[in-house]
């Protein structure tokens, strides 16, 4: 019952991964990250080798297996980088995710065997400029004008929506006022090109910089009934599940980068002399990389748990919520101590603990910010 | 079509690779195993070969119970079945041996049109056993290729040489062996390592084989390895500053050097 060891396939997985990031990722995303351009190379290799159809079934083109092989799949990314773990994290758990779960047949057939070969991406809209956190107080509209949803309002902040390959983004809008007042929010669909749906140009970040991240704006966008993704009115908890979900992916992204800073220290310590020894001789360098690897350790313990009672069919939220806490926390601080054994050089783009460093802190904001978590986590405890 | 790929677990160029002290065979338990990467090209062209005229894909290794890991990378990267010969009697084989193990081998697969190996694996690097091989089955041997095709029943190839390309054919049944230039392996997808758990692989002894064991491994072996010793690490190069001379200071290291 208590058993941690991977199965052979999770393992071989986990392998071609981790050997598809050393030799196609590595060599060439610190210039992509420097001119911030999206991998569109990398991309499609890894849409060749199935990562992007992971947990969807082989009837919709994907590869038969589940949530947790897409979340190995985002750690190994992530031990290399973070701006090609949350292409796939953000195209396969917030773009194809929704569609797969609530899409209509033909919604499904549409778009599934493109999306599950990375071929074509989906983005997922819900943050808009004016709050992210307070998702419920979105003011993008939708309304129904003979047969069309007419769109009108701005999406900030939103993952893969502006790629060259972007085929869809999924808009969550209100629809109207349900009974007891309160907004009706339903999910649409909007593909890529549609007119009166303008996406800006990229933003300038702080890190994620090979990531595209664009603002969406709506006005009077038009687009056919069918596109109504689920139940209309049911969309705002649609999200919520998908979120549930993301979460966990998200703490693998973060494992990866707390393991990668472990992976990049060791290697360097062991190179390094100050004072006539290796820094990795010095015990206050040895405690670092111990407590980081301590880190790294602990929120993948976290993440397997939240993983298996998802499997399992279990409520999950709590369990979630504490790995995406635990594993953002655990980057967060790793990229900072691995950037402090590096001294100068860490603080030099041309080393990925650079880049690991500015990729951290997102992950304390992104898909549910640190205090978000801590409320749900405080909420499933009933207070 | 019939394809044969013969592949080769070799300690993984990612880690430190030595030979045992006690009989200067292969230190197997010092590094990471893997499928050799000549030899992932070799599965991907016959994958591809497939994909173009059908058939089934076969690969065939001979090694230590582990090599199994090998053998279910290639399935996992789409060839149908395995011959796994294990034998702890095949321990020190040398080329010879080992070519007699997988000419026998190769005899078991049914109707098979070509074989497709690697032209050197990296750990023994002998770059002989397809040329063995073919002399030993009575086949046609095209190697060194960079591109191969078949048309009808016969393997059209293309082998780079420092002075241009030769451009090689053969009839089937023929043995060809690739180059790193053939082409870029795919990784296996989840699907394929799903579905490479449940392909058929046969383990073979050399008794199965019909293969006297007195001919293989150590005690059978014609040549052996003498010594081996470790590469000298590199010494550390001399750094020169450019402060305006930095080209006359090269010139007077390479003249020192008898080099210009
Ligand atoms: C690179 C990047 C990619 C993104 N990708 C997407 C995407 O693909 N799709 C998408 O929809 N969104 C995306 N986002 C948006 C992201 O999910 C939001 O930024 C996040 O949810 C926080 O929302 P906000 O920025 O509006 O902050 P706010 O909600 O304004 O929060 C500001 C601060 O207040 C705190 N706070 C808010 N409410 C409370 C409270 N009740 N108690 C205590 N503290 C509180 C927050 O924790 C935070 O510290 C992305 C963001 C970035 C930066
Ligand atoms: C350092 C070292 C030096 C050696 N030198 C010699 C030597 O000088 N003479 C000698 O006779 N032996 C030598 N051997 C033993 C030799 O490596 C083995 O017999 C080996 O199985 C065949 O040689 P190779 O791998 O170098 O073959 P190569 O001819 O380089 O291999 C070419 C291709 O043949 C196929 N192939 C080779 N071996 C296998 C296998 N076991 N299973 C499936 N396919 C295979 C693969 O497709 C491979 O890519 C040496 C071994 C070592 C470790």
């Amino acid at each position: 019952m208590l058993d941690f060891r991977l199965d052979e396939e999770y393992e071989a997985l986990r392998k071609t991964v981790e050997e598809f990031a050393r030799d196609e990722v590595a060599p060439v995303i610190g210039d992509l990250y420097e001119r911030n351009e999206f991998p569109y190379g990398i991309v499609a290799k890894m849409g060749r080798m199935g990562l992007f159809g992971l947990p969807f079934p082989e009837e919709h083109g994907g590869m038969g297996g589940d949530y947790f092989a897409l979340c190995l799949a985002l750690e190994e990314l992530a031990r290399v980088d973070s701006s090609v773990a949350i292409t796939l994290e953000a195209g396969v758990s917030l773009g194809t995710m929704p569609l797969f779960r609530f899409g209509t047949d033909e919604q499904r057939a549409q778009w599934l065997p493109r999306m599950c070969t990375g071929e074509v991406l989906g983005a997922f809209g819900l943050t808009e400029p004016g709050g992210g956190s307070d998702a419920g107080a979105m003011r993008t509209t939708a309304r129904l004008e003979d047969g069309h949803w007419v769109l009108n309002g701005t999406k900030a902040f939103i993952t893969n929506s502006g790629t060259d390959i972007t085929g869809l983004v999924t808009v969550a809008a209100v629809t109207g006022t349900k009974e007891n007042g309160r907004k009706e929010i339903s999910a649409i669909i909007v593909p890529a090109g549609t007119p009166g749906f303008t996406v800006s140009k990229k933003y300038s970040k702080v890190g994620w910089n090979a990531s595209d991240t664009r603002e969406l704006s709506f006005a009077d966008c038009r687009v056919p009934e069918a596109n109504l993704l689920g139940e209309r009115g049911r969309g705002y908890a649609q999200f919520l599940q998908t979120l549930d979900e993301g979460r966990i992916a998200i703490a693998a992204v973060g494992v990866g980068l707390a393991q990668g800073c472990v992976d990049e220290s060791l290697r360097y310590v062991g190179e390094r002399e100050a004072f006539g020894h290796k820094i990795g001789e010095y015990q206050a360098i040895k405690f670092k990389i111990a407590d980081m690897e301590v880190r790294a350790y602990n929120a993948r313990l976290a993440y397997y748990a939240a993983a298996a009672k998802m499997l399992r069919g279990e409520p999950f939220k709590k369990e979630a919520a504490i790995a995406k806490l635990v594993s953002s926390e655990a980057a967060m601080d790793n990229a900072r101590e691995a950037t402090q054994i590096f001294g100068g050089y860490g603080f030099m783009n041309e080393y990925p603990v650079g880049r690991f460093y500015r990729d951290a802190k997102i992950l304390e904001i992104g898909e549910g910010t640190s205090e978000v978590q801590r409320m749900l986590i405080a909420r499933e405890l009933g207070l | 079509m019939n394809i044969v790929v013969l592949v080769k677990q070799v300690p993984d160029t990612w880690s430190e690779r030595k030979l045992t002290d006690a009989d200067h065979t292969l230190d197997r338990e010092s590094a990471d195993a893997v499928l050799d990467e000549i030899n992932e090209r070799a599965v991907e062209e016959a994958l591809l070969l497939k994909e173009a005229h059908g058939g089934e894909v076969t690969v065939i290794a001979m090694g230590p119970g582990r090599a199994t890991d090998a053998i279910r990378k290639a399935l996992s990267m789409g060839a149908d079945k395995a011959v796994h010969v294990s034998d702890d009697a095949l321990h020190g084989s040398d080329v010879i041996a080992t070519a007699k193990v997988l000419a026998k081998a190769i005899g078991t697969v049914e109707g098979f049109d070509l074989v497709i190996a690697g032209n050197e694996a990296t750990d023994g690097r002998a770059g002989a056993i397809p040329a063995i091989l073919a002399e030993i089955l009575g086949l046609p041997q095209v190697t060194q290729l960079r591109k191969v095709t078949v048309e009808g029943t016969t393997v059209k190839g293309e082998r780079e040489t420092e002075e241009g390309v030769a451009h090689l054919e053969a009839s089937l049944p023929a043995i060809v062996s690739v180059t790193e230039k053939i082409n870029e392996p795919r990784y296996p997808s989840f699907k394929g390592i799903m579905a490479a758990k449940k392909k058929p692989v046969t383990t073979l002894t050399v008794a199965d084989l019909g293969v006297d064991a007195g001919e293989v491994g150590l005690g059978g072996a014609w040549s052996g390895v003498i010594e081996a010793s470790p590469k000298p690490p590199r010494s550390a190069g001399q750094r020169i500053d450019d402060e305006g001379v930095g080209g006359s200071k090269i010139a007077e290291y390479l003249v020192g050097q008898k080099l210009i």
